[in-house]
């Protein structure tokens, strides 16, 4: 009997070890992507320069003498992403809404698992669409030859919709059914209701959705680099319907025949993204904490 | 003249009221209408497309074979579940199961999950580049996306699964101890057990993210396409969403045709994973899987 016990405990103690370790990989993979994204990252930039690395417009890494500034694509990002946010947020909101407040039952059923659907659909295939419809049709009713901002951020925009929806629903279905009632109390309509006094409710749980597309939108490759046309422009050329690089795009185009201080700097723009992904990150857990103590 | 501009009044709030209803219902609609439009796009050119010699037959630049590519990923879902699944489900027992509330080491675990589930897939292929194929040697391979993809569907493992554990009634966990069952022996046969399907849902979403990445490989199990497909993990395989890729950017007709019925391909295991995942989650009694 004693015997058995020690040996049950002998075995409960082995498992709990292993259940620490596994919990642990998480940690370990955390800690190691950041050492050696920034380790080469920073190889790259003390090489380079810090101003000339992010404050520089000009890229020409096989240029004679090289240049490796990334501010046009750290400006692409943002504006790709920008208008991910104009087109995906406002109709992922009316959707949550949708599906919140005013969607009948049979009609759930369907718009619900399509918008999973949408989250399961993989950005290849995305990109492939923006390339076969997307881009002709900017090219056709707003000129340029297609692969351009607008290209990039209608893609992306559709990209966010799930993510927004998602999150934005769950928010809005966890507002107190009380807050409802004291509005229709004081004679307002449903609409009215919804929009002034659930939402307002809602508020965290839609900003924290819109964070997350943001951090889709900017992290996103695949995607942009087969709409985006990818090609590095000076600042005062980006325009909405011209084509545009952003930082992720920068490493898909160049790292396969990259070496040496290019792939170097191509990390270091790994690097920049990261850093960008880490202050949203920290900006979600700071709305978490803040609406927990609310 | 109070009367008539309450009434005025009143008819604008009724305007605006039906103008928002019509965006909301709008908006529904229209998500819908792009998710139909993408899928119908792609499926109507790409099926035809699709045969016998696509899938299974020798690679040239006639049939423009997709079979290296799902020999690829077949071998990178099998391998990348076999070592991310009993990670993440035994970090998932770690955080409900073992560790004390409030424990700060659950704090950090937690972040760093979601950090890991915030990371773009970019990165992932970078740090994969940088650790896999030049530091440990293992060059452009399938190992290589291997290890790199397993790091990143964690999250979605240990994320589901906690949810699966966290649900099981503590009835189930009293009783079994009552028994005279050990911590580890309730964990393993009354616990797992009942969160089967949680955790199975988690997998099959796992899967389907394997089978759709493409960023976090194209550096790290590269872009080869093999004659014959060998499942050597050293060799360099492309799988099927960077053979759609590939030809994609070919820019030619006929590989364009084979990019569509590429993305036949992979859309129908997306929906087969989708569909998968909603019935057995739903078996598990919980209605809305996210």
């Amino acid at each position: 009997m004693d015997n058995i016990s020690k040996h049950n405990n002998a075995h409960e103690k082995l498992m709990q070890a292993i259940f620490f370790l596994s919990a642990s990989v998480s940690v370990i993979a955390v800690i190691a992507i950041c050492l050696f994204l920034f380790l080469r990252g920073f190889q790259a930039i003390s090489e380079i320069g810090f101003s000339e690395f992010i404050l520089n417009e000009k890229w020409g890494p096989t240029n004679v003498p090289p240049s490796y500034g990334i501010l046009s694509m750290i400006v692409g990002s943002i504006y790709v992403t920008g208008g991910a946010i104009i087109l995906g947020v406002p109709i992922g909101l009316l959707c949550a809404i949708f599906l919140a407040e005013f969607c009948p039952p049979n009609i759930y059923r369907i718009v619900k698992p399509a918008v999973n659907l949408l989250a399961g659909i993989p950005s290849i295939i995305y990109g492939f669409f923006g390339m076969q419809v997307v881009v002709p049709f900017v090219r056709e009713y707003f000129g340029g030859n297609g692969f351009s901002i607008m290209s990039s951020s209608i893609i992306l925009g559709i990209m966010i919709l799930p993510t927004i929806i998602t999150i934005s629903e769950s928010s809005l279905r966890s507002v107190p059914e009380s807050y409802k009632e004291a509005s229709f109390g004081l004679g307002a309509t449903k609409e009215e209701t919804v929009f002034r006094v659930v939402v307002h409710a809602a508020g965290s749980g839609i900003l924290t959705s819109i964070i997350l597309g943001i951090g889709r939108a900017a992290g996103e490759t695949m995607a942009v680099v087969m709409v985006a046309g990818n090609s590095a422009m000076p600042l005062d050329k980006i325009e909405l319907l011209r084509p545009i690089r952003t930082m992720t795009t920068n490493i898909v185009t160049e790292m396969s025949y990259a070496s040496g201080l290019h792939q170097l700097s191509l990390i270091a723009t790994g690097a920049v993204l990261f850093v960008f992904i880490v202050i949203l990150n920290t900006a979600l857990s700071l709305i978490k904490s803040k609406s927990a103590r609310n | 003249m109070r009367e008539v501009d309450d009434e005025k009044n009143l008819r604008k709030r009724k305007t605006v009221s039906i103008a928002l209803k019509a965006a909301v219902w709008f908006c529904g609609i229209l998500t819908v209408g792009i998710l139909v439009y993408i899928l119908s796009f792609i499926l109507i050119r790409g099926i035809p497309k699709i045969n016998m010699e696509f899938l299974f037959g020798e690679y040239n630049s006639e049939t423009l074979s997709a079979f290296s590519s799902v020999v690829a990923t077949v071998e990178m879902i099998v391998i990348s579940l076999l070592i991310a699944v009993p990670v993440g489900v035994f970090c998932a027992i770690y955080l409900s199961e073992y560790a004390k509330r409030g424990n700060k080491a659950v704090k950090v675990i937690r972040l760093a999950v979601d950090t890991l589930a915030g990371i773009p897939s970019i990165v992932y292929g970078l740090f994969g580049m940088i650790v896999f194929v030049y530091a440990f040697g293992f060059k452009a391979s399938i190992l290589s996306g291997i290890c790199t993809i397993s790091i990143m569907i964690l999250p979605v493992i240990i994320s589901s699964s906690e949810e699966a554990i966290k649900a099981v009634p503590d009835m189930y966990r009293e009783g079994s101890l009552a028994l005279g069952a050990t911590r580890l022996r309730t964990v393993f046969k009354v616990v797992l057990p009942s969160a089967m399907p949680g955790i199975l849902s988690g997998i099959i979403l796992a899967i389907g993210r394997i089978v759709g990445e493409s960023a976090a490989l194209i550096f790290t199990s590269g872009t080869n396409v093999l004659k014959d497909p060998t499942l050597n993990l050293l060799a360099s395989q492309r799988t099927l969403a960077i053979h759609m890729y590939m030809l994609a950017n070919e820019g030619l007709p006929h590989s364009r045709d084979m990019a569509f019925a590429t993305g036949s391909i992979l859309i129908l295991i997306v929906f087969l994973v989708n569909f998968a995942a909603t019935k057995i989650a739903g078996m598990f009694g919980r209605l809305n899987n996210e």
